[in-house]
């Protein structure tokens, strides 16, 4: 097929799409939505729509990115403002479909934006919601506008038109625009991904493979699963036009097993490209050949680390091996290899059709274009955003994000999952990129951002991200595996109060020998988030250690629960609840708590209505 | 050659080492836990992180490749803090135990941690739980005590190809242990050892080794011909520990389960350690001077009453050199006759008869290394792994490496995992397979034109006997699809270096020597002869099989392959041996076993050979053995054959005797005494020469290298041999005078015989084939745990364990329609005889065939077997005989 019919069909089915003149009901349903309840809202919304003759007017689509209002609604009917609900649950489906549908009723106190550019009463526009306001969006340009499942849609959008522009120039050239761009690598290492291209161009042996890495697997990450979720196309026209540029026939796809939605969807568009001849022999008539393949990971973390990931491609276990060789040189079988992540791959058909120009004027000079980045954690606004680089932390997690909610104070962001560190307020003001973070002793990582607030142990959480790595170690080399595990010992001692003050020392001697001797990424970075702690929240490990006290009152070793008597009421809802039998006292009369037999799990403090129970 | 910088010395690398290599081989000491040189470079441990200017960071020295310029240092505080830390990390994940542990002192890990003086322990210890595993035969596994080095995973990985474990689990769970983590016994490890050898602390141990060895001799193995070198561990006069040699050009320290594991014989009870006279018909103690003077009285009494040729000598294929030279030399010189055999004849007569018609040498044309650089192996009629383990790595290395290996065998072998084809021809059809090749070969224009014209002779006579025969053809005999015909021919035709390994399945046949010469005709038709990677290799099954022949351990040559019945020859020998030679070549095996139940042969002298177990037709051996007037043996135990005898005499096991071997690839290779002979055994060499003496031809010698010196004098091919020279990698033969560096491959510039002589080779199909009366094909052959007759390896326990006797091979559609499962016992029948055997029921053998080994006497496939002989080479077709089989009624309940 041309591709100039293939548009033409493509722009029909748009067409009927986004026709204004036509009622649509849009629901989210990527696994944010879901989670929500999407599938149970989706149910009622096909039930109340076949009823009303408007059963082909539902489609599904993937998230905007707002998780936190999930489940997401979009209404459309001639005449009537588009407009996106928050929060639609089962339950709530027939009233509003019924109001808006039937009755013209906007129900502005359930919508939280209007779409279309027209306003509404009491009603935000999408644009200048303040989550939406200062996003650039390059990955996320289809998410939550498109239906995922049909490829119309996205190359209505403009897809594949990357492709067929690629196949029109040399692959040389490809790259040339790829440098230009200053685009760099999104899995979190920040290598310039025109030049690995080049690289593998360059490489010695064939035949040559593109692999996509998406395997993400840092707690806290859900960057890639959501655009795979919402806009598969981009990744595969990022593949084949990074196959193309390096001489590649064949792709591999690294995908985690624990996102089914994700393949499923990567599934079902590589079968449509392959019916269109968009992908396989002859690719549009250029004698281009590409195919691709989808191998699912089976949970190891280790295996997002390239090296591990193509031993785990060829069936081997996934640990990784020292480079050089790199991928580029000697990697799937031996042969030049080009790895690629999900953002990065999702950027280059843009960076193509619009230009390295273009791309590059976002950004900063060494940080060029957009980043996504997952909010997570004690943050009012959780979701997926994407930005310039170069925007401020504070401008993401309280302009974009809204902030830590009920009240509390902002602590610490992490970033780069269990290989990143934390950043304390002070650090609110740099400029997110590659090297700031890496600066401050974090790092970009693949985008996670957890936010966390004052009750937030800092000792607990640098024990957390251990605990994650030392079980994730591939166990290959002796500093990951037994390092981590040591750490892990000493952090739990200091949260349980059984620490002395050289441990520290020894905490601090051992993170370095970690991240020095260590053989791949995983482990060189594993110590990042004790070391972080250690530089910025010193005092809360020495309060640990020296004090037997947690200054955010969560290690449950070091806590203890006292009754004021002043406060309780002698209610006993305390004395029914602890499981231990570790409260006395009569009803109406102020009770006790034994510490020796209390185990401080906390459900007298959350019981209590009068704030008698307190953490000292 | 890069040069760079190490702690301030100025060293030269090869190009592509690494770092750690270089240091090592330059004498400087970086610490290390993980690193081999055999196998691929890992850098789990961190031990050799090294400071490199310029570079990020402390690599690892054993996984970043030397650079021109290169500036390290391996010895730097820094480095050391770093090391000494994750050395506490490890001996904080170690059990405290190293006064009781079995490598106390030679344990990497104690090694690395006094270098680096790790002497306070910071770190709480981990308390790891792990298993401890007996499950194996050999050796046990003490997981607590592992440092998850990969080490023993990579070796069965990397250089055994059989990756019977490998690391599981994650983090501070990840373990080696085998798939499903079963006991190791359950898995399918094959016992080589190689793990147990290359562990650096106590987890691997053999369960022989609670006290070391107080000293070491290096000597080689006496199983099958690979001839690899070990080094005895020798603490009591026991051997208490077997290791591979690694400076051994041939194995390279690798050892398969028998060589390692399997050398209980040599200190097994029932050794015979006295000499046995028959009285009353009954075998009892003598001393060795009435047994030597019973022997010499009764072979000159018989030599009086019926001349020489009565009498007959089967020499042995696991004897010296040295003794095998004495051997015919005694039967030639002293007693007058020709009648002289050992085993070969009954494995490789037809290679020798082949081979030296077609080249004119009947040896293996190509060394075992050059095995893994060829671009193509095919391998034929060979189970290597089981039969020639150490060979097999090479081919296993070569397919690693993308050479294409070829399989044609009947039964789905374990190298059919590592080929590109594999041809299932039916037992006994391979000249239809060879000639249908050669066809596709020149139909396609594959064939080296200019190597044809320069090197060969008899071409355009055979030509026209293989362009007639197509695939098609082919397919109707053998039933190999012919399009897989025409794949594997292209595949050998093409590939610039191809080699063909074989063994008993092409030379066992009634058409042996036609087997033989139509691999001959492959070779020479795409020119892969006389170079590196190229050649004809024919696998020997004895430790020294091919030195036996060599010494004219054979009725019709003398040593070195010299003809009896030319008379220049007899002339060099008869003045260098001081007496008349027989000028009529003797007979052989086969026909010594008939001529003495024709009564011609009246005494029989057998060393170091058990025909009661090893010949085919065994009904008839018996026969013929009860036959003779006189019958010796001498050997180490009361074998089969040693029962029937009138006199036994005790000799010395290979570990006690010093001497030669030559391997199958023509390496004469030093034996070394380790250990004291039990009771009165003495060596062969020195039995023989108190016989000889008894027969009034005086044959003494201080020690065997004077023995080799008059080999060297009278056997052009090991003219320059001598046991000064045999250090340490010994000499392939020809080496014809004392500057000569020996040969690792033949023919190179002309052929042994001036020209390749292509032969016609028609088919022509086996002696007996399966008939409505007997239905199966039975086809024989080795297993991996047991060797030959099993008077060595069925002494080992745990080899026993492994390899019980009394199985055989049928495919399940066969079992099926004679309704037969797994373990049922079974009686076999032959035109010759019958045994009861349990059956094994798998498509590891093909629809109608049944395959059995014949390493056990009191289920003796050889009482089935043919003795229909090849009609040159006088080899009994031991590979096809038809055969019919009976269910039995089960009265032990199973197995």
């Amino acid at each position: 097929m041309r591709f100039e019919t293939i548009r033409e069909q493509a722009l029909n089915a748009w067409t009927d799409f986004d026709a204004p003149g036509k009622p649509r009901i849009l629901v989210g349903t990527a696994t944010c939505g879901q989670a929500a309840g999407a599938g149970a809202s989706l149910d009622r919304i096909r039930a109340y729509a076949a009823s009303r003759n408007l059963a082909d007017r539902v489609w599904e689509v993937g998230c905007l990115g707002l998780c936190y209002a999930e489940p997401l609604v979009e209404l459309s009917q001639p005449e009537l403002p588009r407009i996106l609900y928050a929060g639609v649950l089962a339950n709530d489906v027939e009233p509003l479909l019924r109001g808006y549908f039937e009755r013209g009723d906007l129900r502005p106190d359930m919508a939280l934006a209007t779409m279309n550019g027209a306003g509404a009463a009491g009603i935000a526009r999408f644009a200048d919601l303040p989550m939406i306001r200062s996003q650039v969006r390059v990955v996320l340009r289809n998410s939550g506008i498109i239906s995922p499942g049909n490829a119309y849609h996205y190359i209505a959008r403009g897809g594949y038109e990357g492709l067929r522009l690629a196949l029109s120039m040399s692959p040389e050239q490809v790259i040339e625009e790829v440098q230009a761009s200053g685009l760099r690598g999104r899995g979190g290492a920040g290598f310039p991904t025109g030049t690995k291209w080049e690289l593998c161009r360059k490489a010695k042996g064939e035949p040559k493979y593109v692999v996509c890495n998406a395997d993400e697997g840092d707690p806290g990450a859900f960057m890639d699963r959501s655009v795979i979720e919402n806009d598969p196309h981009s990744i595969i026209e990022g593949m084949c036009i990074a196959a193309w540029a390096i001489g590649a026939e064949q792709g591999y796809i690294y995908a985690r097993a624990e996102y089914p939605l994700a393949i499923r969807r990567l599934e079902q568009a590589l079968q449509q490209v392959r019916d269109m001849g968009l992908l396989g022999s002859n690719i549009l008539g250029t004698g281009f050949n590409f195919q691709i393949r989808i191998k699912k990971g089976a949970g190891a973390f280790v295996c997002g680390e390239e090296t591990a990931l193509l031993a785990s491609i060829e069936g081997r276990r996934g640990m990784p091996h020292s480079r050089p060789p790199f991928p580029a040189q000697e990697g799937l079988s031996g042969k030049p290899t080009n790895i690629n992540n999900v953002e990065t791959l999702a950027n280059i058909p843009v960076i193509i059709t619009r230009g390295s120009g273009w791309y590059s004027r976002h950004g900063t000079e060494k940080s060029r274009g957009t980043k996504t980045f997952a909010l997570a954690g004690k943050i009012a606004r959780t979701g997926l955003i994407e930005v310039p680089l170069g925007t401020s932390l504070r401008d993401i997690v309280f302009t974009i994000g809204g902030g830590v909610p009920d009240g509390r104070q902002f602590k610490a962001v992490q970033t780069g999952g269990p290989s990143g560190g934390c950043l304390s307020a002070e650090y609110l003001d740099i400029a997110v990129d590659y090297e700031n973070l890496a600066e401050a002793g974090a790092i970009m990582g693949s985008g996670g951002m957890v936010v966390m607030d004052d009750e937030t142990c800092m000792v607990d959480v640098a024990r957390y991200f251990v605990e994650f790595t030392q079980r994730e170690s591939c166990g290959k080399c002796a500093p990951c595996r037994l390092g981590t595990r040591q750490m892990l010992r000493i952090l739990t001692d200091i949260c349980n109060g059984r620490a002395k003050r050289e441990d520290l020392d020894l905490l601090e001697e051992i993170a370095h020998v970690v991240q020095a001797a260590s053989l791949c990424g995983l482990g060189q970075t594993a110590p990042n988030p004790v070391l972080t702690t250690l530089r910025y929240y010193k005092d809360e490990y020495e309060a640990h250690v020296r004090d037997h006290r947690c200054p955010a009152g969560q290690c449950p070793g070091l806590l203890r629960y006292v009754i004021d008597p002043e406060a309780c009421t002698g209610c006993t809802a305390c004395v029914r609840k602890c499981t231990v039998n570790a409260i006395a006292g009569k009803k109406n009369q102020p009770h006790v708590i034994d510490q020796e037999t209390c185990i401080t799990c906390g459900a007298c403090y959350a019981v209590c209505r009068f704030h008698a129970v307190t953490k000292v | 050659m890069p040069t760079l910088t190490i702690d301030g010395r100025t060293v030269e690398a090869k190009p592509g080492a690494t770092v750690l290599q270089t240091a090592l081989d330059a004498g400087i000491y970086i610490p290390h836990l993980c690193h081999d040189e055999q196998l691929e470079p890992y850098g789990g441990c961190r031990m050799c992180i090294v400071d490199i200017d310029g570079s990020r960071g402390l690599p690892a020295a054993c996984t970043t490749q030397v650079a021109e310029g290169m500036v390290v240092r391996t010895d730097t505080e820094p480095v050391n803090r770093v090391r000494r830390m994750v050395c506490e990390m490890m001996i904080a994940d170690h059990p405290d135990e190293c006064l009781s542990c079995t490598v106390n002192q030679t344990c990497g890990l104690q090694k690395v941690a006094a270098y680096l003086g790790v002497r306070s322990q910071r770190l709480a210890t981990t308390g790891r739980q792990a298993v401890t595993d007996a499950s194996n035969e050999f050796f046990h596994r003490d997981l607590r005590k592992c440092i998850l080095c990969g080490l023993c995973s990579r070796v069965c990985h990397e250089l055994l190809g059989v990756g019977a474990i490998d690391i599981a689990g994650r983090g501070f769970a990840s373990r080696v242990t085998p798939f499903g983590d079963t006991g190791i016994g359950e898995s399918t490890c094959e016992s080589c050892g190689q793990c147990v050898d290359i562990c650096p602390v106590g987890a691997l141990t053999g369960k022989n080794e609670a006290l070391p060895p107080v000293r070491t001799v290096n000597t080689i193995c006496p199983y099958c011909g690979c001839g690899c070198g070990m080094e005895l561990g020798i603490r009591n006069n026991r051997i208490v520990r077997v290791r591979g040699d690694r400076g051994n050009p041939a194995s390279r320290g690798s050892l398969c389960v028998k060589g390692r594991f399997g050398l209980d014989f040599v200190s097994a009870s029932d050794r015979l350690t006295t000499p046995l006279i028959r009285r009353n018909g009954r075998l009892e103690a003598a001393t060795w001077n009435e047994a030597l003077d019973l022997v010499a009285a009764r072979l000159i009494a018989i030599r009086t009453a019926h001349g020489a040729a009565a009498i007959a000598g089967f020499s042995s294929a696991k004897c010296t050199n040295e003794e095998n030279y004495l051997f015919q030399k005694t039967m030639r010189a002293a007693i007058g006759t020709n009648h002289v055999d050992h085993c070969a004849r009954l494995c490789h007569a037809s290679t020798v008869a082949g081979l030296a018609r077609a080249f004119g040498s009947g040896a293996m044309t190509n060394s075992i290394a050059e095995l893994e650089h060829s671009d193509c192996i095919f391998v034929i009629g060979s189970n290597t792994t089981e039969a020639h383990p150490i060979v097999a790595l090479r081919i296993k290395a070569a397919a690693r490496h993308g050479a294409q290996v070829i399989v044609a065998d009947p039964r789905r072998i374990d190298l059919v995992r590592f080929a590109a084809v594999h041809l299932r021809q039916q037992s006994g059809t391979d000249v239809a397979l060879l000639n249908a090749m050669m066809h596709v070969i020149l139909q396609e224009g594959l064939a080296d034109e200019e190597f044809i014209r320069a090197r060969t002779e008899g071409f355009a006579a055979w030509r026209p006997t293989v362009i007639d025969f197509t695939p098609e053809q082919g397919e109707a005999i053998t039933g190999v699809p012919a399009d897989r015909i025409r794949q594997a021919a292209r595949i050998y035709a093409r590939s610039r270096q191809a080699t063909i390994v074989y063994s008993m399945g092409i030379t066992q046949h009634t058409t042996g020597t036609d087997n033989v010469l139509a691999l001959a005709n492959l070779a020479m038709l795409t020119g892969n002869l006389g170079k590196e990677f190229t050649g004809v290799d024919p696998l020997r099954g004895q430790n020294n099989v091919q030195g036996a022949c060599d010494m004219g351990a054979l009725p019709n040559v003398l040593p070195g392959y010299q003809a009896v019945d030319d008379a220049a020859v007899r002339d060099k020998f008869e003045n260098a041996w001081s007496a008349a030679l027989p000028d009529q070549p003797g007979l052989t095996v086969v026909e010594i076993m008939h001529a003495a139940v024709a009564a011609e042969i009246r005494a029989l002298y057998v060393m170091g050979e058990n025909p009661m177990v090893s010949d085919p037709n065994l009904n008839h051996v018996r026969k013929a053995l009860a036959a003779t007037e006189f019958l010796v043996v001498q050997d180490i135990f009361l074998t089969e054959t040693a029962r029937m005898a009138d006199v036994v005499l005790p000799a010395a096991a290979f570990a006690e005797k010093d001497g030669t071997f030559t391997n199958t690839e023509r390496r004469v290779q030093r034996v070394r005494r380790a250990l004291d002979p039990p009771g009165q055994a003495r060596p062969d060499w020195q039995i023989l020469g108190d016989i000889a003496r008894r027969l009034g031809y005086p044959m003494q010698y201080r020690h065997p290298a004077a023995i080799m010196a008059e080999i060297a004098a009278v056997t052009p091919i090991y003219g320059g041999v001598s046991y000064d020279r045999l250090q340490p990698h010994g000499l392939q033969w020809p080496c014809p005078d004392a500057d000569h560096p020996g040969t690792p491959y033949l023919h190179q510039d002309t052929f042994k015989r001036g020209r390749g002589l292509f032969h016609v080779t028609p088919f022509r199909a086996a002696a007996e084939l399966p008939d409505a009366e007997y239905p199966y094909l039975l086809t024989t052959g080795r297993v991996l745990y047991q060797y030959h007759t099993g008077s060595l390896s069925r002494r080992t326990q745990g080899l026993e364990r492994i390899a019980p006797p009394g199985t055989f091979e049928i495919h399940p559609r066969d079992a099926e329609r004679e309704g037969l499962a797994g373990g049922d016992p079974v009686r076999l029948y032959t035109r010759r005889g019958s045994i009861e055997a349990r059956a094994i029921v798998t498509s590891r053998s093909p629809e109608g065939t049944l395959f059995m080994s014949f390493h056990y006497g009191e289920a003796a496939a050889n009482t089935l077997t043919n003795d229909a002989l090849d009609p040159v080479a006088k080899i009994p077709e031991l590979k096809v005989c038809a055969a019919r089989l009976e269910k039995r009624p089960d009265t032990t309940g199973g197995r």
